[in-house]
């Protein structure tokens, strides 16, 4: 079992003095992206709904990327993940990353597909 | 020192001396557990997102179906689900200081933060038992058309929504709930309506100030609200009267919502009751002094993958459910 812990987060830029330190440092990060996520959500800002990029609005890219940070300091902090070898690190995160991306891409792809048979298709469905 | 079975070729290489991954057996387990459980929920996620992009024009919004605090009147969308990722991601951190404790050999700190992860996930569970009974029982009301769409009421002054008792005539008219034993075989009525569909409809024609609200999203990624006339010709498709969400039919938009909201979250839900059941298990093991017997607080560290697990893909669900 590794005992020793990494104790620097967001690539050495805060490095904690204890284990307990660590874990209450990244809980506050967790909780203010938390609260970024719900304003955003509540207020919905103009300029971010309005502006699209890569056919989906920025305000929805916030929520992935900001999903895809909180993910990141779960499971390379409270699931130890950092202090891990990287073998089993990239076994763990690639597999699952690799799969996931190539689910998304296909069913994606065919509900838009579907959706523009229903919209311009010769086919009634709301009667 | 990992392992309970001792035989003692375990320090030979080939008999499982090597370990190039440096986790031991259990560990391992847990973490392709979680691997291949974390692939059944991204598939869930991407079927929801599935059925969201075929009917991209006509999704409910997340902000107008979960809007209700316990205890509180009002219109608040999104803060208790808020409230709720902010307890499981406590509880969370409750874990890691066991573990952390654990690894300290501090059984009493161990016990304290065991209790306090059970009952943050106890928490979490009894709200989201909370936000099923607030979704099955609904908030407004709805009229379903004969193919299937949802039109629900607005007042045109307000620009509020309406619910079904604010317009809707009461009619003398009785009539009785069809039930399994009578009539057509194994065909029966789920719940009867506070209101029929006639009561609804002629209330409907004589509150001038009553609108109908589409599914479809407009540009502005709002619903979209007829006027009066072609309000009065919408309501000609009127089929029936929904109340509340269940799985085959959904006053808030599509039935699929609702299929989703209840499959995934269910299975979320499910995952976090029988996290708590082994949480409770682990605790009673520590109070015992099992691990102390044992030199290793490892177990705690194996349930404690399980539970941020749950927590992991709680942050999923609630962008991809409630933000996006």
């Amino acid at each position: 079992m590794a005992h020793e812990h990494k104790l620097e987060i967001f690539r050495g830029l805060v490095k904690f003095k204890s284990n307990i330190q660590k874990i209450w440092g990244v809980l506050i990060f967790l909780t203010i992206v938390t609260a970024v996520e719900v304003a955003l959500g509540i207020t919905k800002p103009e300029f971010l709904t309005k502006t699209y990029f890569i056919g989906m609005k920025l305000l929805n890219w916030i929520f992935i990327i900001l999903t895809l940070v909180k993910a990141y300091y779960i499971a390379w902090d409270f699931m130890h993940l950092r202090d891990e070898r990287s073998s089993l690190r990239r076994a763990i995160v690639w597999t699952p990353i690799f799969l996931i991306c190539y689910l998304i891409f296909i069913l994606l792809f065919e509900a838009d597909y579907i959706y523009t048979v229903f919209k311009e298709g010769f086919l009634a469905w709301n009667f | 020192m990992d392992t309970t079975v001792t035989t003692g070729t375990e320090e030979s290489v080939w008999g499982g001396g090597n370990r190039p991954l440096n986790a031991s057996y259990g560990k391992m387990m847990m973490w392709f557990f979680i691997v291949s459980d974390a692939l059944t929920f991204s598939g869930f996620l991407v079927s929801y997102g599935f059925s969201r992009f075929k009917f991209i024009e006509t999704w409910p919004i997340a902000d107008e179906v979960f809007t209700h605090v316990p205890f509180f009147h009002g219109n608040f969308p999104m803060y208790y689900v808020a409230f709720m990722t902010f307890i499981l991601i406590m509880s969370s951190v409750t874990m890691v200081l066991a573990v952390d404790a654990g690894h300290k050999m501090m059984q009493k700190k161990v016990i304290l933060y065991m209790f306090l992860t059970i009952i943050g996930g106890a928490i979490f569970v009894g709200s989201q038992a909370w936000e099923w009974a607030t979704f099955i029982k609904g908030d407004y009301g709805a009229i379903e058309t004969k193919g299937g769409r949802i039109l629900q009421f607005v007042n045109a002054e307000t620009g509020k929504r309406a619910a079904l008792a604010d317009f809707a005539k009461t009619l003398p008219e009785d009539r009785v709930k069809h039930v399994k034993s009578e009539g057509v075989w194994y065909m029966d009525e789920g719940y009867k309506t506070s209101f029929s569909l006639n009561e609804v409809v002629e209330g409907f024609k004589t509150s001038p100030n009553i609108l109908i609200r589409t599914e479809t999203i407009n540009e502005e990624g709002e619903k979209t609200v007829l006027d009066r006339s072609a309000s009065l010709a919408k309501l000609k498709d009127a089929a029936l009267v929904v109340e509340g969400a269940n799985l085959i039919r959904n006053e808030y938009g599509s039935r699929l919502f609702a299929d989703f909201f209840f499959f995934i979250t269910g299975f979320h839900g499910f995952h976090v009751f029988s996290g708590v059941v082994i949480n409770v298990i682990i605790f009673f093991n520590i109070i015992l002094g099992t691990y102390e017997r044992r030199g290793h607080y490892e177990m705690v560290e194996k349930v404690g993958l399980y539970w941020h697990f749950v927590d992991l893909v709680w942050v999923f669900v609630f962008t991809f459910f409630y933000l996006v």
